[in-house]
């Protein structure tokens, strides 16, 4: 059992959750991530590491409602069964940031994939990396953690797609604008997104990391669930990434995998709602 | 009956088991037992003992319940094997101890298995595993997997005084025990009751902890007076075919996993199944009977495609029975060529080729080649690789312990080519059996007291 600090609403469908496991951050690297399970009969849920803090032996997540499991999360109020972790490898140029000394690099995130942007940024600055954020979504109110990104961004860009706030249009507007001032990027975010920025970063020839994030259970390399296609090979997320080159992933066969479970999905979702009483709120 | 068949073992029916989960063979009552144990010849030199790959004292085991001292039965059993609920349920017995049995030259070996299934089972109901106060040695051991190899290896170090801790990276030990062998071979009450008796003994079990990441092997070396890897091998092998990414196309990690672990075969569970109307499985080996079987359970026509002929599945016997039994449809002699699929990437069948034997090379499995224009389609909806599975060496990250080619774990008996560092079971050998493992785990530890203590 694993103490749970706080598990709050930070906007309509996101939530951040501040968790007491030292096992897991105690040698994780940014781009790691970790495995929840609320109770004993849960999923397990994978979400990628946004914040540590060693001194407490705190670990913090951000995650969306946008099931039954993350629904049943929401609610957890004091404890959660089972927090496994780090799992996969750490992003591959806060693993190696010597090899990177002098390049340009832009990260690009969507959604809740701009949580474990921010302590990828925040690392990279510390050892005295200037690094350019562009962020984007559907409208103004879902932006979240804005404040401290900008503590460790050179510069953050938002886009959303209504034009509510920043540029009106997607990252990779504000992307290819930008496009000549960068040697890397790295996306994290919708599959959709991560897609689109590698169809554009492809065109300009410009080296493209994405993290990818799919259906997984054990996370230690046994099911293979999470298998992606990456230069016409099967791997593993969980073990051999979540990071792929972006230019080598099969994006359309991801696309697909996201939906082997929908059905079930949904009728779990139902269940969950029924349990808990009344809507997801 | 005659002296030459077996006492048969009860099992639930094969019309009310494709509807659950629960345990296929019910085992021996006592009246049941004793009747199979009087069979037993009491051999001078029991061949049955070198059968057995951790060498249990069988005659005495069976002589101790003809005389209906079940509690030395137990005593005798635990003093070679640690985990004999499990072993009397998953050995391939018809390959080791019940192989070498006088009574199987012209009749039915002794149903070894089900009567040391009978005891162990005794033992957990009557609670026969009282601990004695053990002295502490002030040794600390650390294992990596809680498997059938790292289990036996605490337990054995546990019992000779060490402080051992095992890491898990799953929220439940047992490692294969717990998510890959289905309930209805083993159940997990039995899992988890060999698992507290450990706990019992003073071993610490850490799960949901990685080796590898959230601890590297390096640091427990430094910490530990010397360390077991048993980390499995867990990675699943695919075929390399066209539409293998499809949906619809599972490992049996996945599916076994899914059902076991994560309790999705109970309709309340959490996380869900997919259910097939036309499933085939992949291999022919006890995992893709598992899968096979737990699909049928399902509600799936489960049908099992295997390359080689029936007289090749490396699988128990028994469970190639039970499998029968319960309606799965045996395709041998057959191999996907590409798995066909939809619009959306859902599968909708299999090409398949027909195979055919070559001949036996003495000491060899008997080889095939695909029959060439042999090539036809069958429908389906599901398809699960049973291939096999490689280790998966994560908890090794950053050292530079010395591995084959293949990725296996190199050891001399189980010493690796760390100092202090040993290793046993699939990591070492690559998917073989629980058993085997087992005595690795068994090894290890006799090699480890010898290191710090003798």
């Amino acid at each position: 059992m694993y103490k749970v600090i706080y598990n709050k609403k930070i906007n309509d469908i996101t939530y951040e959750l501040a968790i007491d496991c030292p096992h897991v951050i105690e040698n994780a690297i940014p781009g790691q991530f970790a495995i929840v399970m609320s109770y004993e009969d849960s999923e397990r849920i994978p979400l990628t590491i946004y914040d540590i803090d060693k001194e407490k032996g705190l670990l913090y997540l951000i995650y969306q409602v946008v099931g039954a499991s993350t629904l049943e999360l929401s609610k957890v109020k004091k404890e959660l069964f089972s927090v496994s972790g780090p799992l996969g490898n750490g992003n591959i140029i806060c693993s190696n940031p010597n090899d990177y000394k002098g390049k340009r690099i832009c990260y690009v995130g969507g959604g809740v994939g701009i949580a474990p942007v921010y302590p990828q940024v925040k690392f990279l600055k510390d050892k005295g990396f200037k690094v350019d954020v562009i962020y984007g979504a559907r409208t103004a109110n879902l932006f979240i953690i804005r404040d401290k990104l900008e503590s460790v961004a050179n510069k953050v860009m938002y886009a959303t797609d209504d034009g509510s706030f920043g540029t009106k249009g997607f990252v990779t507007t504000i992307l290819e604008k930008n496009i000549n001032n960068y040697d890397i990027v790295v996306a994290i975010g919708p599959v959709i997104m991560m897609k689109s920025v590698c169809d554009l970063t492809k065109k300009y020839n410009v080296k493209t990391i994405v993290s990818m994030n799919p259906l997984m259970i054990d996370g230690s390399g046994m099911c293979g669930a999470c298998r992606c296609e990456v230069d016409g090979k099967p791997k593993f997320a969980c073990i051999h990434g979540p990071e792929f080159d972006g230019h080598k992933v099969n994006f359309d066969s991801a696309l697909k995998r996201m939906n082997i479970y929908r059905d079930e999905e949904k009728i779990k979702m139902d269940e969950m709602i029924k349990k808990l009483g009344g809507k997801n709120d | 009956m005659t002296n030459d068949e077996r006492v048969k073992g009860r099992v639930q029916s094969p019309k009310e088991r494709i509807n659950n989960f629960l345990e296929v063979e019910l085992g021996y009552n006592s009246d049941e037992a004793k009747k199979e144990a009087s069979r037993c010849l009491h051999c001078k030199n029991p061949r049955c003992v070198t059968g057995c790959p951790v060498n249990i004292r069988i005659p005495e085991f069976i002589h101790a319940i003809l005389e209906d001292n079940l509690p030395l039965a137990y005593e005798i059993i635990k003093s070679s094997s640690s985990l004999p609920a499990v072993c009397g349920r998953v050995c391939p017995q018809e390959r080791q101890c019940e192989s070498m049995c006088i009574r199987g030259l012209k009749g039915e070996a002794i149903a070894i298995g089900a009567l040391e299934r009978y005891v162990a089972d005794y033992a957990i109901e009557n609670n026969l595993n009282s601990v004695n106060k053990i002295k502490k040695n002030g040794k600390k051991i650390a294992i990596v997997g809680s498997g059938p190899s790292g289990l036996t290896c605490a337990g054995e170090l546990a019992k000779n005084g060490f402080d051992v801790t095992i890491y898990e990276v799953l929220q439940k030990s047992g490692g294969v025990l717990t998510y890959g062998i289905p309930e209805f071979r083993l159940p997990k009450k039995i899992v988890e009751s060999e698992v507290d008796n450990l706990i019992k003994l003073g071993v610490n079990i850490k799960t949901d902890v990685p080796v590898g990441n959230a601890i590297t092997l390096d640091t427990l070396e430094k910490e530990y007076g010397a360390v077991f890897i048993g980390s499995g091998a867990g990675l699943p092998k695919f075929m390399g075919i066209e539409g293998e990414n499809a949906n619809g196309v599972f490992s049996a990690n996945e599916i076994l996993t899914r059902i076991n672990l994560m309790k999705a075969y109970k309709s309340d569970s959490k996380t869900p199944i997919k259910k097939s109307k036309i499933a085939y499985v992949i291999g022919g080996g006890n995992v893709a009977m598992d899968a096979v079987r737990s699909i049928r359970r399902l509600g799936s026509e489960a049908h099992l495609m295997y390359r080689r002929s029936e007289e090749e599945l490396p699988a128990r016997k028994m469970e190639v029975i039970h499998a029968k039994e319960e309606g799965v449809i045996f395709d041998t002699l057959l191999n996907p060529k590409r798995i066909l699929t939809d619009e959306n990437n859902n599968v909708i069948g299999m090409e398949v080729v027909k195979m055919e034997l070559l001949d036996k090379v003495e000491g060899q499995r008997r080889e095939v080649r695909e029959i060439k224009g042999s090539e036809f389609e069958v429908k389906c909806d599901m398809v699960v690789m049973a291939l096999g599975t490689s280790p998966n060496h994560g908890s090794l990250k950053g050292s530079k312990i010395e591995m084959t080619d293949n990725g296996l774990i190199v050891v001399d008996e189980t010493k690796t080519s760390l100092k202090n560092v040993y290793a046993g079971g699939d990591a070492v050998t690559g998917s073989a059996t629980v058993i085997l493992a087992m005595e690795a785990g068994k090894k290890a530890a006799k090699e480890i007291i010898e290191l710090l203590i003798k």
